[in-house]
C-alpha cells in the first residue's frame, strides 16, 4: 500500500546508479525526472494520489465514523452536519463509507498492476530474449488471453468460483479480483516488454557483452532489464487507474467485491436500484472512483512524457 | 498478402481452441454438480438427470466432451439450453441489437473523436487544445457505468428525453444515447491519437513539399495531411468494432439493452453453460477476424507497409 507510484519511485532510486553508468549528463531516469519535475499535471496528480494513500492507510484521520454502522430510521437521510454526504438506503455514513472504500479499491489496483507487470514483464523478456520456439509458445499462449474480452471473461472465471450470491470472505474475494484482472490483462505487459527486449537485444552494448563472454543470466539482469523497464512502468501506472476502474465494474455486476467489503465499486451497484431516491448515495463513491482513476491516468501520462524518449 | 493472410488465419485456429477450451473448462468441468438449483428446491428427477447427461456428453471426459462440442459448433450447431432453446435463436435475435449499438457507438466516437484531434492538432498549442486534452482525460477516467447511470437518470428520469429502458427493437435514435455511452472511452483515444498523428505530420517533408507547391491550404490539410494522419485512427476504429461487439455488457445492463451482453450474464447467472460457451466462442470469433481484417486493411491504406 505504500508504493503508490511505482514508475516515480523506480525513477528516484535508480537515477544514481545510471548516472554513474552512463558518460553523459544523466541516463533516462535523470532527464525523465528532470522533465517531470516541471510539469504541473505530475503535481497535481501525485498531491491527489497523496492524499489517497493517507485515506487508505489511516482512514482514522478523515472519520471516526464505522462504515458498517447502519441506522434504518435515517435510510436515506440528506447531507447534514451529522454525515456530511447524507446516508445511503441501510442509514450508513457515506462520507465513512466513501474514505473507508479507498483501501479495498488501492489494494486491488496495486496487487493487480504488480501482478501484471511481473508475470507480463518475465514472459516478455523470456519471449523477446530468447526467441525461437519459447518466444513463439509464449507469444500464443498470451493470443489465447487476449482473446478473451476483459469483462466477459472476469464474468465466467468470477463466476465460476462464486456462484452467483455466494457469501465470501475479503482476503478471498481480494485475491479471486486481483487474480483475475492479472490473468486477463498480463499479454498487454508481455506485448510492451518482448517489444523492447527484442529491440534491446539487437544493440551493440548487448552484443558487446556477449562477446565479453557475459552469460545469459548476466546479460538479461544488468542490460536488457534496465533498458527496457520505462515502457512497463509507464504501462503500470496508468493500467493503476485502469484496474481501480475495472474493480469497480466488476463489483458494479455484483461479482467483484461484495458487501461486507466496503469500495467504491461496491457502493455504486448498491446505489443503482435506488438512483431517484438517493441521488448522494450514487454520486460521492463516484466521485471518489472518477478522481483516483483520473489521478493515476494523470500521472502515468505525465511519465510517459518524461520516460518515453519518441514522445519528445 | 496472400501468403500472410494464410498464415494469420492459421496462426487464429490455436488461438480459438484454447480461448475456447479455458471458458468450456470452466464453465463445464469445474462445477461439481451441474445440475444444482437447476429443479427448485428439490433434486433433479433421474430422466431429466439422464437427459442432460446425454445432451450435453457428462459421461465422457471434459476433453472428449469439449471435441464433441466443437465438432457441432463448427457444423453450425450451437448446441441448446437446459430448457430446451436453441443457443443459435437466442443469439440470432440478440445479435443484431448489440451489432446495431456497436455501429452507433463507433460512428459517434469517429465524428466528435476525429474533429476535436483535427481542432486541436491544426491550432496548436493554446486554450482549446487544453480543454480538449482535459476533457479527454476526463472521459478516461470515467467507467462507463457511471456515465451510464448518470445520463439515464438525468436524461431519462429527470429529463425525459430519452426512454431510460431501450425497448425490444430500439431504433438508431434510441441507441443514440447508449452509443455515446460505450463510445465515450474510444471517444478520448481517438481524439488523442488525431491529435498526436497530425501533429507529427505536420512537420513532414511531404506537406511542405505541397506548401511550396502553392496548394490552398484546404487541400494540403484535406488531401495531404488528414489522409495519412487518419491511418492510425482507422485501424483503431476497426479494432474497436471488434472490442465493441463483445463488450457492451455494462452499457446493456444500464439501459437494458436486450443485446448479447445482457444474453450471456443472464447465462451466467443462471448458470446455463451451453449459452454462456456458444456466445463466448462466437465473440471470440468476431474479435479475433476483426483484428485480422483491420491488419490487412493497414496494407491497403498505407503502401508503404507490405506483408511478405
Amino acid at each position: 500500500m505504500t508504493d503508490a507510484a511505482p514508475a516515480v519511485r523506480a525513477a528516484g532510486a535508480a537515477e544514481p546508479e545510471e548516472v554513474e553508468g552512463v558518460e553523459a549528463v544523466g541516463g533516462l531516469w535523470a532527464d525523465g525526472w528532470a522533465q517531470l519535475r516541471r510539469r504541473p499535471l505530475f503535481w497535481v496528480s501525485s498531491a491527489l494520489i497523496v492524499v489517497l494513500l493517507l485515506m487508505a492507510l489511516f482512514p482514522s484521520l478523515f472519520t471516526s465514523v464505522d462504515p458498517r454502522a447502519a441506522d434504518l430510521s435515517l435510510s436515506g437521510a440528506d447531507p447534514s452536519p451529522d454525515a456530511i454526504f447524507g446516508r445511503d438506503l441501510q442509514g450508513r455514513d457515506i462520507y465513512a463509507r466513501a474514505i473507508h472504500g479507498a483501501a479495498p479499491t488501492l489494494t486491488v489496483g496495486l496487487l493487480a498492476s504488480l501482478g501484471t507487470v511481473v508475470v507480463g514483464a518475465i514472459a516478455g523478456l523470456v519471449a523477446g530474449f530468447r526467441s525461437g520456439w519459447s518466444d513463439g509458445l509464449i507469444s500464443r499462449i498470451a493470443e489465447i488471453f487476449a482473446g478473451l474480452p476483459f469483462i466477459l471473461g472476469g464474468i465466467v472465471i468470477l463466476t465460476t468460483f462464486n456462484r452467483p450470491g455466494q457469501i465470501v470472505g475479503e482476503v478471498r474475494i481480494v485475491t479471486q479480483v486481483v487474480l483475475t484482472i492479472v490473468v486477463l490483462s498480463w499479454p498487454l505487459a508481455m506485448r510492451i516488454m518482448r517489444a523492447a527486449a527484442l529491440e534491446a537485444t539487437q544493440q551493440d552494448y548487448v552484443k558487446a557483452a556477449r562477446a565479453l563472454g557475459a552469460g545469459p543470466w548476466r546479460i538479461v539482469t544488468r542490460h536488457i532489464l534496465p533498458n527496457t523497464l520505462a515502457p512497463v512502468l509507464v504501462f503500470a501506472t496508468i493500467q493503476f487507474g485502469v484496474f481501480i476502474g475495472a474493480e469497480a465494474a466488476l463489483s458494479f455486476l455484483g461479482i467483484g467485491l461484495r458487501d461486507p467489503v466496503v469500495s467504491w465499486g461496491v457502493m455504486i451497484s448498491e446505489a443503482q436500484e435506488r438512483v431517484a431516491d438517493i441521488p448522494q448515495s450514487l454520486f460521492f463513491p463516484a466521485a471518489f472512483l472518477v478522481v483516483a482513476v483520473l489521478a493515476f491516468v494523470m500521472l502515468g501520462d505525465a511519465v510517459r512524457d518524461a520516460f518515453d524518449p519518441r514522445g519528445r | 498478402m496472400g501468403r500472410y493472410t494464410l498464415r494469420r488465419l492459421l496462426q487464429l485456429v490455436p488461438v480459438f481452441l484454447g480461448t475456447t477450451f479455458i471458458v468450456y473448462f470452466l464453465v463445464w468441468g469445474l462445477s461439481d454438480d451441474p445440475f444444482a438449483g437447476k429443479c427448485g428446491q428439490r433434486a433433479c428427477s433421474a430422466s431429466y438427470v439422464a437427459e442432460m447427461t446425454q445432451r450435453y456428453n457428462l459421461d465422457d471426459p471434459l476433453i472428449v466432451q469439449y471435441l464433441k462440442y466443437l465438432g457441432s459448433l463448427l457444423t453450425g450447431d450451437f448446441g441448446q439450453t437446459f430448457s430446451g432453446t436453441e443457443v443459435s435463436t437466442l443469439i440470432a435475435n440478440a445479435y443484431p441489437i448489440t451489432i446495431k449499438l456497436a455501429l452507433v457507438a463507433v460512428a459517434i466516437e469517429a465524428v466528435i473523436g476525429i474533429a476535436a484531434g483535427v481542432l486541436t492538432g491544426l491550432r496548436g498549442r493554446g486554450f482549446v487544445d487544453n480543454l480538449v486534452l482535459v476533457s479527454t482525460l476526463v472521459l478516461i477516467a470515467l467507467p462507463v457505468f457511471v456515465t451510464g447511470l448518470v445520463l439515464r437518470q438525468v436524461l431519462g428520469v429527470e429529463l425525459g428525453w430519452i426512454r431510460p429502458s431501450v425497448p425490444n427493437n430500439p431504433t438508431i435514435g434510441q441507441l443514440f444515447i447508449p452509443g455515446l455511452v460505450l463510445g465515450s472511452l474510444s471517444m478520448a483515444y481517438i481524439a488523442r491519437l488525431t491529435r498526436t498523428s497530425l501533429v507529427e505530420n505536420k512537420r513532414a517533408d511531404f506537406v511542405r513539399t505541397a506548401v511550396a507547391k502553392g496548394l490552398p491550404r484546404r487541400r494540403v490539410v484535406g488531401v495531404h495531411m488528414l489522409r495519412n494522419s487518419l491511418i492510425p485512427v482507422v485501424t483503431f476504429l476497426g479494432y474497436d468494432i471488434g472490442a465493441l461487439m463483445g463488450g457492451a455488457i455494462l452499457t446493456e445492463g444500464v439501459f437494458n439493452i436486450r443485446g448479447i451482453g445482457g444474453l450471456v450474464f443472464r447465462g451466467i447467472q443462471q448458470q446455463d453453460t451451453a449459452t454462456v460457451v456458444g456466445i463466448v466462442a462466437l465473440l471470440v470469433i468476431v474479435f479475433l477476424l476483426a483484428n485480422l481484417i483491420v491488419d490487412l486493411l493497414y496494407a491497403v491504406l498505407d503502401p508503404r507497409i507490405r506483408y511478405d
